[in-house]
């Protein structure tokens, strides 16, 4: 196509409008001025004062530690799912599949909400736990999807060679299936993942004393227009994030 | 699509090979933690309210006909226009972005993508927060333009319904994107190339051959945003200065300031209805996913 | 919302231009994959807080005390002095509101030890049957009370609740910006400072402020008068440019507001900022509260949760928080021991004058109802 001049400027543009709020806030969490969005010399107090806010550190504990354990519970159940779903006829596969991706498409307010009821319902004290299982709940269908995906892709017949060469059921899985889902399976790891580390609203909703993610902490700093203690922190998990998403790329990249 | 002859062979040697039960433990979990507390909501929303809140075992319809006061019949309104707007917006700015990307060479291709996909994979609040840093009264838009004398007085965005607007669009780009790129990457070259032949100028190129054979993206696009866009919490929640209500907040508002259960729950039924059937009326006509895969 | 992320078909988009072509090259990398993941899991288990955590290493064995505040409440010389001083561990969620404040405890957030409502709430809270008897024996420093807060209405003998901190509700304003101190609540209806005022994010203090320009209580049952002061505020909302609780006093000090609705404290701090800040009670009147310590009744360690009410009463300690948050204490003997300039500031040291036009909240039963619906209402539209 010819007019390549003004895509390229409007795509630059879009690049600089993702891209933009996020390098901000890099270049003035090392503003030494508190209030203003002045330049006012470099300094580097404010991610002094992140080190040694100790909540905020506990916030990451818990955060890492809900991530890992609904991140296994979902990739468990949803990497079952997955296989076990191949073995239905495909109508049913489809009402099924259809089923459990609908929490995918319910508004999060509401998966909080509709926990939050439950627990309260059955008694079941808000926790750490509860955040986790609401964690796992919606985490399930992500990888179950991804891994549904690649599963479909497989050439079949391995499997069918598998079997002629006498293997059981689980042999076949765990020598051929499994290793071949293996990149979708750390793919949907990854994602599950990240998005418990990231979760706000259902942790809001079903979080109880002491349970207070990184995400929540974020908000209550935000909500008090606390200091740009912020901008540090936001700068720290902008490096985090991207470094996990070349490490994913790497990951991709290497397998070619 | 998915050759059926290499479906129907291998559901028959894989209904041999591999049980199904495997399925149960999700399938468990999910109509513990997912169905369960949705009934539970749907249950409640026909109950009364406690007297400090909570619910009272009382049946009572009211919370539904509550919902028919124009004003929270605005509040959805209010919504699904916001929905439509950061739709039509990233529509708009991502259209382009996305045939750049999908005309770009090959190589450079997984770059772009991996440059569009990186912001969003940093935390949401963060990046809401970044909007709230840039669009205060003190906040760095304002401090440059008046710096630089192009205003006389604080422009005043942030906590109104264009903060939102932006947050919205910045947070949902994306999604638009990426569907549009899958759609125009796999358009015939040589059909636009006949385009070209037949209309001499690009816009018709575009309108008349390009837009109508993407179509299938850019129905995607759109629903990926208008969908979450409808039950957005934290943008309107940070963006809005609780001046800007949309229903997701209307729905913390009423459980947990108002602590009106019943009714709380009668709005998020009717909201999780409304993107529901949305959902469902675009996955019957053909479904996203062969859209998008079955070319492969 | 974030959940999106999952849809495949675009991450799987991405994934495809690497996407081996050949059988072989998959068998071949799987186990490249799986070493990156054990280092991944193990780069995870590794990034355990350790020296932050030196002191918590036997924090199963140590008493964990849960305490829900006023999200400035909590500084952090108060937690590690009472955690030296027991050996326990403290950990403090925070809310903004009352309201807020209850509906997390209905909500199932149970097994938190001590809690701080308002006068109010304190006793919607006893109706609730959530608080927990409290032993006067455990806490000697309740003996310390004012004269002004002893026997209030809602708790006269103190068995549920103490007073811990207290004060007035008024206007936080930039005296640079306005020509004359504003003497009435109407001032924040002025349309000279649209876009300048914020309020507080509260439902009965926003409509008492509203109640109080009409000349109606605070407290307010008629139907009449409450819509009435609902219409007003729907006039004003044009003029406000947030509502909040928590972060107005920065706002003031920043210079992004120059009216603030608030509580005399934060004013009080905001004007450390910038010196041009002050604090009035208008003629028409206003709240007068108090914010209350309360063990509640699902709390597992209610003998320490008495420890830490007592020893968030002890002079030494309220004084020194008087002097951080600029909110005065409940106990008669921390004035002596607050600093000098504050015993006179009018904003957290309200002069006998004022209290001739303060009311107290109460619990308004059903009534609360009509305020729900027109709070609700102010919000939407």
């Amino acid at each position: 196509m010819k007019p390549r001049g003004w895509l390229l400027g409007i795509s630059l543009a879009n690049l600089l409008f993702l891209y933009g709020p996020i390098a901000v806030l890099v270049a003035f969490s090392f503003n030494s001025s508190r209030l203003s969005a002045t330049w006012n010399g470099p300094s580097l107090q404010w991610y002094r004062e992140l080190l040694f806010d100790h909540a905020l550190l506990v916030a990451v504990q818990n955060s890492m530690i809900v991530a890992a354990v609904s991140t296994a519970i979902a990739s468990i159940l949803g990497v079952a799912a997955a296989v076990g779903l191949e073995s239905l006829p495909v109508r049913k596969q489809r009402i099924i599949e259809g089923a459990m991706l609908l929490p995918l498409i319910v508004p999060e307010v509401m998966l909080g909400v509709a926990l939050m009821l439950l627990f309260v319902t059955i008694k079941w004290p808000l926790s750490l736990v509860t955040v986790t299982i609401g964690h796992a709940a919606f985490n399930v269908p992500v990888v179950m999807v991804i891994v549904r995906t690649r599963l479909r892709k497989l050439d079949p017949h391995l499997l069918e060679a598998a079997a002629d060469l006498g293997a059981t059921p689980w042999q076949a899985f765990r020598r051929v299936t499994l290793p071949l889902l293996a990149p979708a399976i750390i793919g949907s790891v990854l994602l599950a993942f990240t998005i418990s580390l990231d979760d706000f609203i259902v942790t809001f909703f079903t979080g109880g004393p002491g349970s207070t993610t990184l995400p929540l902490k974020v908000y209550s700093m935000i909500k008090s227009g606390v200091s740009p203690e912020i901008n540090a922190l936001s700068a720290v998990l902008v490096v985090v994030s991207m470094a996990l998403v070349a490490l994913a790329a790497a990951l991709q990249r290497e397998r070619k | 699509m998915i050759d059926p002859s290499s479906t129907a062979s291998r559901h028959h040697s894989t209904r041999q090979r591999h049980p199904y039960w495997p399925l149960i433990p999700a399938v468990l979990w999910m109509l513990a933690f997912f169905l369960l507390p949705l009934l539970l909501v749907f249950a409640i929303s026909f109950a009364s309210r406690g007297l400090y809140g909570g619910v009272r075992w009382v049946f009572s319809p009211s919370n539904y006909t509550m919902i028919l006061d124009p004003l929270y019949l605005w509040i959805y309104g209010r919504s699904i226009l916001l929905a439509f707007a950061t739709t039509g917006i990233c529509l708009v700015i991502g259209y382009p972005l996305a045939y750049f990307i999908a005309r770009a060479p090959a190589r450079w291709q997984g770059v772009w993508l991996l440059l569009v996909i990186i912001p969003f994979w940093t935390n949401f609040l963060v990046r809401t927060y970044a909007w709230m840093f840039i669009l205060r009264t003190e906040g760095l838009l304002n401090t440059v333009l008046l710096d630089v004398g192009m205003i006389r007085a604080p422009i005043e965005i942030l906590y109104t319904d264009w903060a939102v607007l932006i947050g919205l669009v910045y947070g949902y780009l994306p999604f638009m994107v990426l569907p549009l790129y899958a759609a125009i990457e796999r358009l015939n070259r040589s059909v636009v190339e006949a385009a070209w032949d037949l209309y001499a100028n690009g816009w018709s190129v575009f309108w008349r051959v390009i837009f109508p054979l993407t179509k299938s993206g850019i129905i995607a696009g759109c629903l990926l945003v208008f969908i979450p866009t409808i039950g957005a919490y934290i943008t309107p929640d940070l963006l809005g200065g609780a001046k800007t209500m949309m229903v997701g907040n209307l729905i913390q508002h009423e459980y947990l300031v108002i602590r009106d259960w019943p009714f709380g729950s009668a709005i998020s039924f009717v909201l999780m209805a409304l993107v529901v059937l949305g959902a469902l009326m675009y996955f019957k006509r053909g479904g996203v996913f062969e859209d998008v895969e079955g070319r492969r | 919302m974030i959940a999106k992320k999952a849809f495949s078909p675009p991450d799987h988009q991405i994934a495809k231009p690497y996407f081996p072509r050949s059988l072989g090259q998959i068998t071949r990398s799987p186990r490249r994959a799986w070493l990156i993941a054990i280092v991944f899991v193990m780069s995870l288990m590794a990034c355990q807080p350790t020296s932050e955590d030196g002191p918590k290493k036997a924090h199963e064995a140590q008493p964990t005390l849960y305490y829900f505040t006023w999200s400035d409440y909590v500084g952090p010389n108060l937690i590690e002095e009472f955690e030296r001083q027991t050996g326990a561990r403290v950990v403090v969620d925070t809310f903004g509101s009352n309201e807020e404040l209850l509906a997390k405890l209905q909500s199932g957030a149970t097994g938190y030890d001590v809690a701080v409502p308002s006068d109010f709430m304190v006793s919607i809270m006893m109706k609730l049957g959530l608080l927990a008897e409290l032993n006067p024996a455990a806490i000697p420093n309740a003996d310390l009370l004012l004269d002004r807060l002893q026997r209030l209405p809602f708790d006269p003998d103190h068995r549920y609740s103490v007073p811990y901190l207290w004060g007035t509700v008024g206007i936080g304003y930039d005296s640079s910006f306005l020509n004359a101190p504003p003497d009435s609540w109407d001032v924040l209806w002025d349309p000279r400072y649209k876009g300048r005022i914020s309020m507080l994010n509260d439902q009965r203090e926003v409509f008492g402020l509203a109640l109080r320009s009409l000349g109606a209580s605070i407290n307010s049952r008629d139907p009449a008068v409450i819509d009435r002061a609902k219409q007003k505020l729907l006039q004003q909302k044009a003029l406000v440019k947030v509502y909040t609780s928590e972060n107005y006093d920065q706002l003031l000090a920043a210079g992004e507001v120059v009216l603030a609705h608030g509580w005399g404290g934060a004013v009080a701090r905001a004007a450390v900022q910038r010196p041009s800040i002050k604090y009035v009670i208008p003629k028409e009147g206003g709240t007068i509260w108090s914010d209350c310590l309360v063990v509640l009744q699902s709390s597992r360690n209610k003998e320490l949760a008495m420890r830490f009410v007592n020893y968030l009463l002890d002079g030494q300690v309220a004084a020194h928080t008087t002097n951080r948050l600029r909110f005065a204490s409940s106990n008669r003997e921390a004035k002596a021991l607050v600093s000098p300039e504050l015993r006179e500031n009018p904003a957290v040291y309200p002069p006998d004058s004022v209290f001739e036009r303060l009311e107290w909240m109460e619990d308004l039963g059903e009534t609360i109802r009509l305020y729900d619906r027109g709070w609700t209402e102010l919000k939407l539209r």
